[in-house]
């Protein structure tokens, strides 16, 4: 009797060995399956545009002549624009974000959280495409018309920075592509934000209260530091979103191959390039061209994000952690 | 009683769709956009009066070409024509189908439609960035008694590549020294100045949204969209409204009898009348193609497009080939597609 029961025992215990090891080859399949799907874009990409880097090598992305008559393709313009854009969009969606993160987990009278909460949520879902029609049809006319004459004729003056805010207010540009980015992005981190600002234990925070601590050194000193890395993560979601953000910077970027000091000029993105270009892209230098920028909006957004790690780890190790 | 009704709806719904499929197969082609509406309204028509169905696919005509050239379409439609030597590398053969045109349109506040006028050199030092603001002397002089406002001129062009900025391209390169030299001709060219706008509707849309925008669609959009479009002098020297007639009368001034396989761009022609910046459509077809049924339907669809398609073109602001030529385009084809 006792025999039988140790005998079902082990039968079963080699069972859920079989098992748990199937289930383990399937996990890891799956998480195969994600590296194996970056390195097929990376790889795929970097041969599709293998032409292009051998005949231009690295002019290709310090050149900003980008002529398709005499086949000569330089990156520079889409980089620069790309870079500009996202880096507009990031200096105005995070401290947004965090004031509305803040607002919405310590200071708003808690009947309001759910309502504001869910039209974040909300703007989080629309196409971005809606984004650049509204941008083109009613913020450009805004910003060319209220706007811009404003910061041509006031910060255009100033000296040092003055270049970057002059020049004729078209309304389509640089600046206006960062501010549609902006918004597109604030729903994204502040979101993240949001959910991660409300993991932090109510002891911890009450403690500080008790200390006499104000809302500011609450959030700052407490919350703050105890949700850093998600905090940064919802970040770096964002601002992958604003680099590789195609549709909505192509209504109101201008795509013009022009490299121009004024925020106020229009300029080019690799993706807004990229999307305009590849259906009349006749020769395969061209095509190859196309392609190579994709690659490099991939080495980019992979620069940027390891820049990020690195900088979490630098934080970790001044902490002592 | 239900069931035996519900599977008799069943059957008559899978025999209704085998019904759609079962025809033979349709004729496909792929290319110009800007042929596209009228090509669209065509092949409606055609369907109702033949029930064969024309499936064009508007992928710009860079792709168009690429797509006839590896055969995976019937026909290929593109705004640029091939050369000789090109046509005979790809084994293809081509003539022209339909004439459009392509108008300069203008955002100037008190300018309506045909109340500005340019000449090809002014335009093109506009679109150089040479002529920078709407009360330049050169704009001026060749329109007495205009009040111009001292505003800055906004160019507008295409972000993709395009038939419509090849034939408007050429046309510069052939009045404009300077824009031939710098700039050239081509689907897509390295602009001087302005910003790019994603098709006709892109331009046309920035160039409504710029005070002292200047921009160049097809006259349909510019229709459409109600834009100010401007009067061009000709070649002749004669200044002329985009319309019909001047299409019609660049078609029938331009050199088609001396043009061999049809490479010919009609822009700058010399009619009295002629609109100078009207563009051809071209079709392509392979020698051999992989379904010589489908080609043959293709060139049928073609013979009735001739004979019964101007009423819908002039309805969509295209102009139908002038007799001649159809009669040279059908012996062309006749004598080199023997299906």
């Amino acid at each position: 009797m006792q025999d039988a029961l140790i005998a079902a025992a082990e039968r079963r215990a080699i069972r859920d060995a079989r098992h748990d090891l199937r289930f383990r080859g399937l996990v890891a399949t799956a998480g195969g399956f994600v590296l194996l799907a970056l390195g097929g874009a990376a790889l795929s990409m970097l041969w599709g545009g293998w032409e292009t880097f051998s005949t231009f090598g690295l002019d290709f992305v310090t050149s900003s002549n980008w002529d398709a008559i005499d086949q000569q393709f330089g990156a520079w313009v889409p980089i620069y624009g790309t870079l500009v854009t996202a880096a507009i969009a990031m200096i105005i969606a995070v401290p947004a974000s965090f004031g509305i993160a803040l607002f919405l987990t310590e200071v708003a009278p808690t009947w309001l959280r759910t309502p504001v909460g869910t039209a974040i949520e909300l703007l989080a879902g629309i196409p971005s495409i809606i984004y650049g029609m509204w941008g083109l049809f009613v913020f450009v006319p805004m910003l060319a018309e209220h706007v811009y004459p404003w910061i041509d004729a006031n910060l255009g003056q100033w000296p040092l920075v003055g270049s970057l805010f002059a020049g004729p207010p078209l309304g389509i540009g640089t600046l206006t592509a960062g501010l549609v980015l902006a918004i597109m992005v604030v729903p994204f981190i502040s979101s993240v934000m949001r959910d991660v600002f409300l993991t932090v234990p109510t002891r911890l925070k009450e403690s500080a209260y008790a200390l006499g601590s104000t809302r500011w050194e609450v959030v700052w000193d407490v919350v703050l530091p105890y949700t850093r890395s998600a905090v940064i993560g919802g970040v770096f979601l964002g601002l992958g979103r604003a680099l590789g953000e195609t549709m909505a910077v192509t209504f109101v970027l201008g795509n013009a191959h022009e490299l121009s000091t004024s925020l106020l000029m229009p300029g080019n993105s690799i993706a807004a390039t990229i999307a305009n270009e590849f259906a009349e892209a006749d020769t395969d230098l061209y095509r190859s061209s196309l392609i190579a920028l994709g690659f490099l909006l991939f080495v980019v957004t992979f620069v940027v994000l390891a820049i990020a790690k690195l900088m979490l780890r630098q934080l970790a190790k001044r902490e002592g952690r | 009683m239900m069931r035996t009704l519900r599977s008799k709806l069943f059957i008559a719904a899978l025999a209704f769709t085998a019904c759609g499929i079962a025809p033979a197969a349709d004729v496909v082609g792929a290319g110009s956009t800007f042929v596209y509406p009228v090509m669209a309204k065509w092949s409606a028509d055609y369907r109702a009066a033949t029930q064969t169905k024309i499936n064009y696919q508007a992928i710009g005509s860079g792709g168009g070409i690429a797509q006839i050239k590896a055969k995976t379409v019937d026909f290929g439609a593109s705004d640029k024509p091939l050369d000789t030597a090109e046509l005979a590398a790809a084994n293809l053969v081509q003539f022209p189908l339909v004439i459009g045109g392509v108008v300069p349109v203008v955002n100037v506040a008190g300018i309506t439609s045909g109340g500005i006028r340019f000449d090809g050199a002014v335009l093109a030092d506009i679109f150089l960035g040479k002529i920078k603001r709407w009360n330049d002397p050169a704009i001026v002089a060749l329109n007495a008694g205009l009040t111009l406002p001292d505003q800055a001129i906004t160019v507008v062009h295409r972000s993709d590549g395009s038939g419509t900025t090849f034939n408007f391209t050429n046309y510069l390169s052939k009045v404009n020294a300077t824009w031939r030299s710098g700039v050239g001709e081509g689907i897509t060219v390295r602009w001087p100045v302005g910003i790019g706008g994603k098709g006709n509707e892109g331009v046309a849309a920035y160039v409504k949204q710029i005070k002292g925008g200047i921009g160049y669609v097809e006259l349909t959009y510019a229709l459409h969209s109600k834009m100010s479009y401007a009067l061009m002098q000709n070649a002749a020297g004669e200044f002329v409204s985009p319309n019909e007639e001047s299409f019609q009368a660049a078609a029938d001034s331009a050199d088609w009898d001396h043009a061999q396989d049809f490479n010919l761009v009609i822009t700058n022609a010399p009619g009295a009348n002629a609109w100078p910046i009207a563009a051809t459509v071209f079709v392509m077809m392979a020698k051999q193609p992989k379904n010589a049924e489908n080609a043959k339907a293709a060139l049928a669809y073609f013979d009735w497009v001739f004979a019964n398609g101007a009423k819908q073109a002039s309805a969509l602001h295209y102009v139908s080939l002038p007799a001649k030529v159809q009669e040279q385009a059908k012996a062309h084809w006749t004598q080199s597609l023997k299906y």
